[in-house]
């Protein structure tokens, strides 16, 4: 009977706090904002955003960024599934790529802010004994004016995402027949892989790519770090609206909150309409009987995003780790003219606290997340009912949502029921995210395991309740575990959430590697990013090795 | 004569310390105190503002059992919209803001929507040792009379950093600047315009191409607005495109345009603490060859303070910790170049010999200009000024 109500008890612990939040961003972007003396409803906010200067440019970075942020990793990811399908690389893939899903986005951008800057690390490597240079070339790489550092750092960490849903999308269609009857009829096995596995595919991965474009067009710490300043892409704008010194600006920013809602709102919608033309356009291709040939290109745009994300994850944490043990180090030098491990002894004591954060607000969040999520996938399992296509959709709406439109409204009503600033709240809010990542790691291995253990057992006279606790929890041990490290890292890498729930109050590694990174002392920056990229790490290589030593 | 008047000041203490009035609901304050938690809400961008912050946490821990948390803000501007938001949903006590690192448009804002407990200043024994009445600057903040809703904490004062090994001798006035940049294009920079040092530095240009700068002690009105500025627009024309960048991207905020000096990606850096460059450098954060300067005009100088949110329910804590960090000790600390170098708001006449002698002995370090030096500092204009120039330039430059 309990089981029954956990799926209930899930979308509720979801979209009340989502509607909730969006009410009280809504109401101040219409005028009614009592303590500022807003009691009225009027259009003011609205035309007091479109007065503040620099929006028009800052929707078009924004669009310009996010667009091209996920077009580039949707198709890089296309291709390296369809030039790699079935061969040992794509088996090694997955090992490769699952890692970098655990490295925080903070991190892995501001590793790629000091690789990539004019005076950044590759460019000291080749200083000046090849460049020439004397100074750093005064060019714009990082913060650049139409985001292209920031689309680029995204597609980074959005291509394994992608990637990895594609793989388990791959286990939904029977991909390994419909290549095999398609290679013999002639086709090129990329072409082959486009034809008839990518059409049965997309639809499966359709939610995944839309959040990778909400999440493009609407993220604030990137931004910060990666994006351009003047004027920054639109949620950055917001947030910086947000905490304006004028409080009057409170309204102008709830407007703007709105505004990227249908901005996002738009963009899915302008996908939706190119996925229907791309579709039409193709259609004649797909039957016209063009066999491809074995395109090299394929493979090594493969290869190149392969290494390219590897390489700029592995030298964005090395450089970060060498910045934390450096005492100085003035360019144009390769390395530190002096070493010391000070940053992290001084360092070690301030580090435990927000470190602790971390851990705990991650475990309560992961914990409550498999909790819910295993009710629901068993409640599926007793009762024989499929979690439709739609309530995908409900799980899937705090990652379509922009966080900006909702937190602060939601922080409104967490202080009306007195519980801001606590830890209950913060894990609350990054149960919202944390949920749905944990469902989509775990739903396809849970719905395709072999039904025929729990029968038996079942058939000898085992309740269900035990069923699911001796049979099917070990069995499924590995995806469970896997599931709780990707939904650790998702916890691990929140910023908004934890910095409105949190009222400022609860410090984790991500909150201060982003308060961090605009203050400057980048040895101290090192020595928290490399923790904040370190911990989920951590959590994901033990719960890979964990259960591979127990079967041996 | 000063030894005079610090007699007199002395006498003044002692009798305001023997009147039981004031004196017995300082002790009540410092009992009910105890155990109690105080969230600091402070910028948290400086290391060394972040480790003297957790210096004086374990002081009051031990001395009055104050639970102090630093609360790292990047912008103090978003505690003050969570008071906000909690002054909205009718949070009128409990608040999660304590005490405040604050000066300023932020304290005019605060004020203006009755945000701030107080007037609580002039309870704290130590704000006597500060000699205000003397010193306009510690009751007014930005020429907005504090009236007691803040206590004053540390003095500022702008100067301009240096490499001495690219740049020997640095541009001393605003058209030198401009002269300088057209031959150095994309060497210097400020930070950006919506953090306050880079509207600091627009003000400090303002001061001196003003025709008249007595006017940016009154508030701006929409009359005088554009006739008092519009030098400084023509001047700021013909710098911008020479600026880092083609002054179209700009540091997040001072310290980060203190990396660009050490990355050698410009000549010149720009800073509100007279000793921040010393104690960067003796931590390895700037190279040795920097110095600091002043301009041939004088620099603004201003004061910052602490203030308390009328929802705390720490304030007696909030106070102690106010009046500790008003102490000689915590004071004489703060200035100490190697701790962080922020300047003093005592009167060091008021002091005792031995209270005295511990300011004079703290090191000056090697990039920190003399009180000679630095010259008198140029009062900050009405926070109207600083809100209307930002707004003016992202009309102008944003987009």
């Amino acid at each position: 009977m309990l089981l029954r109500l956990v799926p209930w008890l899930t979308v509720a612990a979801f979209l009340l706090p989502v509607a909730a939040g969006l009410l009280g961003t809504v109401l101040p972007a219409v005028g009614y904002f009592p303590a500022l003396g807003g009691e009225r409803f009027s259009l003011a906010p609205l035309r007091s955003l479109l007065e503040q200067p620099g929006l028009g440019k800052s929707v078009a970075v924004t669009l310009i960024s996010g667009f091209a942020s996920t077009l580039a990793a949707f198709a890089t990811s296309t291709a390296f599934c369809a030039a790699t399908h079935d061969s040992r690389l794509f088996r090694w893939a997955r090992y490769l790529f699952t890692p970098k899903l655990a490295a925080p986005h903070a991190a892995v951008a501001i590793g790629t802010a000091f690789l990539l800057a004019p005076s950044g690390w590759l460019a000291r490597l080749f200083t000046p004994w090849l460049t020439g240079w004397e100074r750093p070339p005064d060019v714009s790489i990082v913060h650049d004016e139409w985001g292209m550092c920031m689309a680029f750092g995204l597609a980074l960490k959005e291509i394994p995402f992608l990637v990895l849903m594609t793989m388990s999308a791959l286990n939904q269609v029977r991909s390994s027949e419909n290549l095999a009857v398609a290679r013999s009829l002639g086709y090129g096995p990329a072409t082959a892989w486009m034809k008839t596995v990518f059409p049965q595919v997309y639809p499966q991965i359709r939610l995944p790519v839309y959040a990778v474009l909400a999440f493009s067009l609407s993220v604030v710490d990137v931004a910060i770090i990666l994006g351009p300043t003047n004027p920054p892409p639109l949620a950055a704008y917001v947030f910086r609206l947000f905490s304006h010194r004028d409080l009057a600006m409170q309204f102008p920013a709830a407007a703007g909150a709105m505004l990227q809602l249908g901005l996002v709102a738009a963009g899915i919608g302008v996908w939706r309409l190119a996925e229907l033309a791309v579709s039409r356009l193709f259609r004649g291709w797909l039957t016209a009987g063009s066999r491809g040939g074995g395109v090299p290109v394929g493979r090594v745009w493969a290869w190149s995003a392969l290494g390219m994300c590897t390489g700029a994850a592995v030298l964005g944490a090395a450089v970060m780790g060498v910045w934390s043990l450096a005492r100085s180090w003035w360019f144009p030098a390769a390395l530190p003219s002096r070493w010391t491990l000070d940053n992290w002894s001084r360092h070690l004591d301030n580090l435990a606290d927000p470190f602790w954060t971390t851990v705990v607000v991650g475990c309560a969040a992961t914990g409550l997340a498999l909790v819910l999520v295993l009710g629901c996938l068993e409640n599926e399992d007793r009762h024989r009912v499929r979690t439709e296509r739609r309530a995908l959709w409900l799980l899937y709406v705090p990652l379509l949502v922009p966080q900006i439109g909702f937190l602060f409204g939601l922080q409104v009503v967490l202080v009306r029921l007195g519980v801001d600033g606590g830890l209950g709240a913060v894990v609350w809010s990054h149960l919202l995210f944390v949920l749905p990542y944990v469902f989509l790691a775990l739903a396809d291995p849970w719905r395709s395991k072999d039904e025929r253990y729990a029968r038996t057992a079942a058939c000898l006279g085992c309740p269900p309740r035990r069923v699911f606790l001796r049979v099917k929890l070990p069995m499924l041990l590995r995806p469970v575990l896997f599931a709780a490290a990707v939904g650790f890292a998702v916890s691990v890498a929140q910023y908004l959430p934890t910095v409105f729930a949190g009222a400022g109050r609860q410090a984790t590694l991500t909150t201060e590697a982003v308060t961090l990174s605009t203050g400057a002392d980048r040895r101290v920056i090192g020595v928290y990013a490399f923790v904040q990229a370190a911990l989920p790490m951590l959590v994901y290589l033990a719960a890979v090795g964990l259960p591979g030593r127990r079967r041996e | 004569m000063n030894r005079l008047l610090a007699a007199c000041f002395c006498l003044v203490l002692c009798l305001a310390a023997g009147d039981s009035r004031a004196a017995e609901p300082w002790g009540k304050v410092v009992e009910q105190a105890d155990g109690q938690t105080v969230y600091w809400n402070a910028w948290a961008g400086s290391e060394a503002t972040n480790e003297y912050i957790q210096w004086v946490a374990d002081e009051v821990e031990n001395r009055f059992g104050i639970t102090l948390k630093h609360v790292k803000v990047a912008n103090l501007a978003e505690s003050v919209s969570r008071v906000l938001a909690e002054k909205s949903a009718g949070k009128t006590d409990d608040g999660s803001v304590d005490l405040l690192w604050i000066n300023g448009e932020n304290f005019l804002a605060m004020k203006q929507n009755d945000l701030l407990y107080g007037p609580f200043a002039e309870r704290l024994p130590n704000y006597e040792l500060t000699n205000a009445d003397d010193w306009p600057t510690l009751t007014e903040d930005f020429t907005v009379p504090t009236e007691g809703y803040e206590a004053p904490w540390g003095m500022a004062q702008i100067v301009f950093l240096h490499d001495t090994r690219r740049l020997p001798d640095p541009p001393r006035s605003m058209n030198e600047l401009l002269a300088w940049a057209k031959k150095n294009p994309g060497r210097f920079t400020h930070p950006q315009v919506s953090n306050f040092m880079g509207s600091t530095f627009l003000k400090q240009a303002l001061y001196e191409l003003a025709e008249d700068p007595e006017v940016l002690q009154e508030p701006a009105t929409d009359s005088n607005f554009q006739r008092v500025t519009e030098p400084l627009w023509a001047w700021y024309g013909k710098l911008r495109p020479h600026l880092w960048r083609d002054g179209e991207q700009f540091p997040e905020n001072a310290p980060a345009q203190h990396q660009l000096l050490a990355d050698a990606e410009v000549d010149v850096s720009i800073s509100f603490h007279p000793p921040e460059a010393s104690n960067l450098i003796q931590n390895g954060l700037l190279p040795p060859t920097v110095r600091t300067y002043v301009l041939d005009g004088g620099t603004i100088g201003n004061t910052h303070f602490l203030a308390i949110p009328f929802n705390s329910s720490s304030k007696e804590a909030a106070m102690v910790t106010a009046n500790f960090l008003l102490s000689p000790e915590a004071q004489a600390r703060k200035q100490d170049p190697r701790v962080w170098g922020d300047l003093t708001v005592l009167d060091l006449d008021g002091l005792s010999d031995e209270q005295r002698k511990v300011f004079h002995e703290l090191p000056k370090g090697a990039a920190t200009l003399s009180r000679e030096e630095l010259g008198d500092p140029l009062p900050e204009p009405h926070p109207s000024w600083m809100n209307r120039i930002v707004e003016e330039w992202g009309r102008r430059y944003s987009g």
